[in-house]
């Protein structure tokens, strides 16, 4: 699926997979770390964006 | 193809009257020019109504689902796999369906034909690899190998994977370098000039699900696009809802399609929808080793699990 989407343009770091059990705390951190770092390193995503207004 | 449909038609018409099968599914010449609609045949009265040339475009395994009885079959390479799925996915018994095998090379692109033209097509005569096309003003002599369509030119099971009776000898199978030139070409692109590809080959959809229909991998009872509780994709013509729709339907066909074109077949508005499928085929080819529907004894790989299915993509 991430491929894709990487195919129709959205960039491959928006779209992160990860397996976290609840008793992995620090996993959980480290991948949300990680994936906030590369979301906001690429900015606002502007596509498959639906415009309600 | 004169040979072949004779063939057909006294294959078709053996089965009826032996009883043997109650109906014969095939194609009937279209209402218009250089078309061709599918036609359940169930009387050897109606045997010749049945036609086999380079319009038969759509995959008649879409028809094959939901039948009483025993029915038989016509079928290009393309639609023998898609009944392969069919009976790997349990939407008919093998012995449910007699195979008539066609073997196939290749259809022409009733688009590619109509833009050669400057008004509407009247006449299409086939006779071996020359095509004669005319239309009010003029007539053209095209050879078919320059009009096949895309899939069809990229196409390696030319022949048909599962059959009971062949309507005419095996023809050579392709053997291409590259399969896939038209996903290379689409890969190669950054970010936004994929997305602007793809926006622009989808801002003429009307949103007429022609493409799902023709699928014959699209058989779920109640589609997702019509889904009302959840609604999973607004129904108008919001890019965002569009662009959703082709996403998920194509996903949806991920290491089932075959890609037998009946979808780009069957667009009213010519949008070339096999871009996105095809990106599926080839990382099926890629990460599973898998095409679609050549073996009965194999599930589908985003179905089966394996200790070897490429587990990088998770962190």
């Amino acid at each position: 699926m991430g491929n894709l989407l990487e195919h129709m343009g959205v960039e491959r770091d928006r779209v992160h997979f990860s397996w976290i059990s609840s008793a992995e705390a620090t996993k959980f951190v480290d991948v949300v770390r990680e994936i906030s770092e590369k979301v906001s390193a690429l900015g606002p995503n502007k596509k498959f964006v639906k415009d309600y207004n | 193809m004169d040979t072949c449909i004779k063939k057909i038609r006294a294959l078709a018409a053996d089965l009826l009257d032996k009883g043997e099968v109650e109906r014969v599914i095939g194609f009937a010449k279209g209402t218009i020019p250089m078309a061709t609609s599918p036609i359940a045949i169930g009387s050897k009265q109606e045997i010749e109504k049945l036609v086999f040339n380079s319009t038969c475009g759509l995959n008649l395994a879409n028809f094959a689902t939901k039948q009483k009885g025993k029915i038989a079959i016509i079928a290009k390479g393309c639609d023998s796999r898609n009944i392969v799925t069919h009976i790997v996915e349990n939407q008919i018994k093998r012995d449910q369906i007699y195979i008539i095998g066609v073997p196939c090379n290749g259809m022409v692109d009733k688009f590619k034909i109509a833009a050669l033209f400057k008004d509407e097509i009247t006449q299409f005569e086939e006779a071996g690899d020359t095509l004669t096309v005319s239309s009010v003003s003029q007539t053209q002599t095209l050879s078919k190998q320059d009009v096949l369509r895309e899939n069809c030119r990229l196409c390696t099971h030319r022949n048909p994977v599962l059959y009971d009776v062949l309507a005419a000898e095996l023809v050579e199978e392709q053997v291409l370098e590259n399969p896939f030139p038209d996903v290379d070409r689409i890969e190669a692109l950054d970010s936004d000039a994929k997305w602007e590809h793809f926006e622009n080959l989808t801002k003429n959809c009307i949103r007429c699900y022609a493409c799902k229909n023709a699928c014959p991998l699209c058989y779920c009872p109640t589609c997702f696009v019509d889904e009302a509780g959840p609604q999973w994709v607004g129904k108008g013509q919001n890019k965002t809802d569009v662009d959703t729709f082709h996403f998920l339907r194509a996903f949806h066909c991920a290491g089932r399609c075959t890609d037998c074109g009946a979808c780009v077949e069957a667009c009213p508005m010519g949008i070339n929808v096999r871009d996105f499928t095809r990106k599926l085929n080839k990382d099926a080819l890629e990460l599973f080793g898998w095409e679609a529907g050549l073996d009965l004894t194999k599930r589908p790989p985003l179905d089966a699990y394996s200790p070897q299915d490429p587990n990088d993509f998770i962190k």
